[in-house]
């Protein structure tokens, strides 16, 4: 608990590393509906895939810093000899990367859903299928973070290790709107997400601390 | 307590030291000498249990590192080359973050407290960015008035420090000897540990040397 404190701390005191990665989903989003021009069923149809995108390529900004900082400066090591179990500590260092990182897309994606022409229930439907889909992206991201650390040329090797990861996801995660607009209904859709969140929930952070333990050595 | 035996380490193909075995009891110090590059620091990461040696093993109270991981690393107190200090955070932020992250209960007058008696009365709520590098450090030799371990395992605890808070650490170490502690550090100065009423703690001192 104490870890997740004081990484939101760090997140309000870092205020532009957040916001660069926000502000770079609001700007990709925002240019596809003045790059493809005012077509209304073109924006709807490509609507979902490029908010998901979007949020992929967003949250890969903000990955690379997840352990960087606390691998420099030894704050890593700490967490190592503690006697509290590395599982946890890393759980709440990922859970706090997702509050700072996955939170605000969720919560802006009806909002620029809103240029691409979306109904009201097709918002709905992209608001929740983030909100189940961006925890995936921090817990299996972080698994990515942690083996890339201490690397030269992390960043791009992470991005490759990482984004064929995400692909499930954005299948499911797009497709949900979709399902949603032709009549389908999106159930399936969640209930796949949800199985793949809750095993990446439960063994990311064992997987993190086995891949941190050996960075250190 | 803590007994080493038969360590070795290489990095790479080159060899390191081998065979390293010492002994520390309750209210030892010992001091680790070496040239600059002879593995003194992968020595005291070895025995943390932060890294794997080549060969020979770490035991503590009689149980290896391994065995008896959580007891070890709740009698530990490590302070490396990095600090785990963060820039953006104050001093006191710092401190109650770090307690958090190794377990420990640190209420904020004992860390304020802590804070004081290293010379940083009046900088607790400054970010650590606008401090110097030795007011870094005194933050940082600050967690050792506030921990409860028993073993402490120091590396290069002296440097960037004045001579002042050089007193006041090397106060700091011999109190904590006296008192039944151990600590381990390493430096390349020669130290002489004095408490407060004036009685000097022996010091030993064991010199790692490289394979040839």
């Amino acid at each position: 608990m104490a870890v997740l404190r004081r990484d939101l701390l760090l997140a309000m005191r870092r205020k532009s590393e957040v916001l660069t990665a926000v502000f770079f989903f609001v700007v990709v989003a925002a240019l596809f509906p003045l790059g493809i021009g005012p077509e209304l069923n073109t924006l709807r149809l490509v609507a979902p895939g490029v908010l998901w995108v979007g949020a992929l390529l967003s949250s890969m900004l903000a990955l690379q810093r997840l352990f960087e900082a606390d691998y420099r400066d030894g704050t890593l090591e700490q967490m190592a000899l503690s006697p509290t179990p590395m599982p946890l500590l890393v759980s709440a260092k990922l859970l706090a990367h997702w509050l700072v990182s996955g939170v605000p897309l969720v919560l802006l994606a009806p909002v620029l859903g809103l240029q691409f022409d979306l109904s009201a229930e097709a918002l709905v439907t992209l608001t929740l299928a983030l909100l189940l889909g961006t925890p995936i992206l921090s817990l299996v991201g972080g698994i990515g973070a942690a083996l890339t650390l201490g690397v030269r040329g992390g960043g791009v090797l992470l991005s490759l290790l990482v984004l064929p990861l995400f692909i499930p996801v954005l299948v499911f995660g797009a497709g949900a709107v979709e399902a949603q607009a032709s009549g389908l209904g999106a159930q399936a859709h969640f209930s796949i997400l949800m199985a793949m969140l809750l095993p990446a929930a439960f063994f990311s952070p064992f997987a993190c601390a086995a891949a941190l333990r050996i960075a250190l050595e | 307590m803590l007994r080493v035996s038969h360590l070795s380490c290489s990095r790479g193909n080159k060899p390191l030291f081998a065979d390293v075995s010492f002994d520390l009891q309750a209210g030892q110090a010992l001091h680790l000498e070496g040239d600059n590059g002879v593995g003194k620091t992968s020595l005291l990461r070895i025995i943390c249990g932060l890294s794997p040696a080549d060969a020979g093993e770490v035991c503590w109270h009689d149980k290896t590192i391994q065995q008896n991981a959580s007891a070890f690393r709740s009698s530990l107190f490590y302070l490396g080359h990095g600090l785990s200090l963060k820039e953006e955070l104050t001093a006191l932020e710092n401190l109650m973050s770090d307690a958090a992250v190794s377990g420990r209960t640190l209420s904020e007058p004992q860390a304020l407290v802590a804070l004081a008696r290293m010379g940083l009365r009046g900088r607790e709520h400054l970010p650590l960015r606008v401090m110097s590098q030795g007011q870094k450090r005194r933050t940082a030799l600050a967690r050792l008035l506030a921990s409860q371990a028993p073993l402490w395992v120091l590396d290069e605890p002296f440097v960037a420090l004045d001579v002042k808070a050089v007193d006041g650490l090397r106060g700091l170490l011999a109190e904590h000897v006296a008192n039944g502690g151990m600590v381990l550090f390493t430096s390349h100065q020669t130290v002489a540990l004095t408490r407060t009423n004036g009685d000097s703690v022996a010091v030993q001192t064991y010199r790692l040397k490289g394979v040839a």
